[in-house]
């Protein structure tokens, strides 16, 4: 079956002419179009582009020619923008937004020759951890629909899990690749900040925003991220490192390689089916001649309160820019221009966004903006450092990606706190900017657990061959939901 | 700490946010929970620790040569605009 092939695979078959990329693109449309009514993965299907783009992809393909992944589809989180396509973000905001341009990441792919099947539903401007906050509908998890697929990337994980897709962009600003990654059972990637440009990335928290890959196996997401990393001269954060080949050594030995256990991260929140998958994975890695020890980074239990800060601060004023003139929803019959602001804001918004920028806008007020946002800033500091000396003593830290395996949909929106603490092993890394993977390392309770790897920044190398190689000696990442297998 | 019905109203204003009198009680609620959550904070030992605003140490902000680089394209970018005419943004009147 074609569709359980790694992207790896399809991308050969297609150089080799054993497949055309306007069969897979209708093999996956197919399963894409089944699927919506369950899953609800995607926002916009762009079906007729994308055949005419797989038929120029297979005459370059006849030609000998073509780019790195020619002819293969993927699909691109509805935040990335997409010239002539609607990019809604997930909200009712951005309900009829067609882009004018591309996002760079979408640039980049398409010109190393991917065929853009849709656009995935996510939370709404990537804000939340369950895909309940989306505009157009919750997604569902593919292992089990009665379960969310994590968020706020829910729609590429669910995708990817399902096989609906060999690979999906996505975008993590404080676990939204990892998180639905471990959910879903897939692997993820969030590069460190400033290694994928952010140029036609709609900012949620410029700070924290990454953008990465949801994909089938750790080599397929190098394969991918390999196209999409680099500089970018329309991104100021953009930094101007080379890009090693993420692929070129996979595989390579790991013998010695230092292993940092986070303690912290072992907390009584932990679920001890969970935890029992994570040291069984940590086993692996010491039998493949790792070097595994606990560390301790003391301030990492304060990252979600910083997160909680900061994101909602940096959320506020990136979307102070929705203001009903320019782009976005606008309110009927405005009696003056305060009333066009306020009600087109908050006939556009959804509850969770209406949260955040609430919470933004009290840690940035007169009397609150040293107490909350210098605060969370100088523990931010405190974090990062914690890193920072973990990584003078080890070459890559481990731990769980989540506390628990998916949970029900409606079990976690009563209380904001309460979802915001699903986050709590992920958020970290974002705050000290740095490279993170989440690799599925076997079930709890029959759901997909998820090991979380992390790196100093621009480790995207080693995270990607430690995730490989541990695949090479384990199948958890080759695991299908029966009803897509 | 609990925040009164007029400081969530407050907020709300400052961020140019219109709440239903139904669901500020929900607001009020949800937005006291944050604010106490985030007021863990307060108990990290801190004196001394600058801020940190970019996650990469030690990396300045890049500037660009002052060139032009932009064309004008306003048609394309007003095709999304709610209410255009004659290339302007149009909003209700601000001045009687």
């Amino acid at each position: 079956m074609i569709h359980r092939e790694t992207l790896t695979q399809l991308s050969a078959d297609l150089r080799a002419r054993k497949v055309s990329s306007v069969e897979l693109v209708r093999t996956f449309l197919a399963r894409i179009e089944a699927s919506q009514p369950t899953l609800n993965a995607f926002v916009s299907i762009t079906a007729e582009q994308a055949l005419a783009d797989a038929e120029a992809a297979d005459r370059r393909l006849a030609g000998g020619g073509g780019g790195a992944l020619e002819g293969v589809p993927i699909g691109h989180k509805d935040l990335f923008c997409t010239a002539g396509v609607r990019t809604s973000c997930g909200s009712r905001m951005l309900a009829n937004f067609v882009s004018p341009y591309d996002a760079t990441v979408v640039a980049r792919l398409k010109a190393a020759g991917a065929v853009m099947l849709g656009k995935l539903n996510m939370d709404e401007f990537a804000m939340g951890s369950s895909n309940e906050t989306s505009h157009f509908g919750p997604v569902r998890n593919p292992w089990n629909t009665a379960l969310v697929p994590g968020g706020s990337s829910g729609g590429s994980a669910a995708a990817v899990a399902a096989r609906l897709l060999p690979a999906a962009t996505a975008t993590d600003t404080g676990g939204s690749i990892r998180q639905p990654a471990a959910f879903c059972g897939i692997t993820g990637i969030k590069p460190t900040y400033g290694r994928v440009s952010r140029y036609g990335m709609i900012a949620f928290a410029s700070s924290l925003d990454q953008g990465g890959v949801l994909a089938a196996s750790a080599e397929d997401a190098a394969r991918v991220l390999r196209e999409m990393a680099g500089f970018d001269p329309r991104d100021s954060t953009s930094v101007d490192t080379p890009v090693p080949d993420y692929l070129a050594g996979l595989g390579a030995p790991l013998q010695g390689v230092r292993i940092g256990v986070m303690k912290e991260f072992f907390d009584t929140g932990l679920d001890p089916e969970y935890e029992r998958r994570v040291r069984e994975a940590l086993a692996v890695f010491e039998r493949l001649g790792a070097r595994v020890r606990e560390v301790s980074l003391p301030n990492l239990p304060l990252s979600v309160p910083v997160y909680y800060v900061v994101a909602p601060a940096e959320c506020s004023s990136n979307l102070a820019r929705y203001d009903g003139v320019r782009f976005g929803h606008r309110c009927r019959d405005p009696r003056d221009l305060q009333d066009l602001y306020k009600r087109s804001r908050s006939e556009g918004f959804g509850a969770e966004v209406k949260r955040r920028i609430m919470t933004g806008t009290y840690v940035l007020s007169a009397g609150y903006y040293d107490a909350y946002y210098l605060k969370a800033q100088r523990v931010r500091r405190l974090i990062s450092a914690d890193f920072e000396r973990a990584f003078g003593e080890v070459d890559l830290l481990m731990g769980p990606t989540t506390p628990t395996a998916a949970f029900a949909l409606g079990a976690k929106t009563a209380d904001p706190i309460t979802m915001y603490l699903n986050d709590i092993y992920t958020i970290s890394a974002n705050l000290a900017g740095l490279p993170a993977m989440s690799v599925p390392c076997g079930f709890a309770a029959g759901l997909p657990v998820g090991l979380q790897i992390i790196g100093p920044h621009f480790a995207e190398q080693a995270l990607l061959h430690a995730a490989h190689r541990y695949q090479l000696e384990t199948d958890w990442h080759q695991r299908i939901p029966e009803q897509y297998a | 700490m609990a925040l009164t019905r007029e400081q969530v109203e407050n907020i709300a204003h400052l961020a140019r946010l219109e709440l239903e009198a139904g669901e500020i009680p929900q607001f009020q609620q949800n937005l006291s929970r944050i604010v106490d959550f985030i007021g863990e904070l307060e108990r990290a030992d801190t004196a001394g620790v600058a801020p940190m605003a970019h996650p990469l140490p030690g990396l300045a902000q890049r500037l660009r040569p002052d060139a032009v680089t932009e064309r004008d394209e306003h048609e394309l970018y007003q095709k999304n605009a709610p209410q255009v005419a004659a290339g302007l943004y149009l909003v209700p009147k601000v001045i009687e």
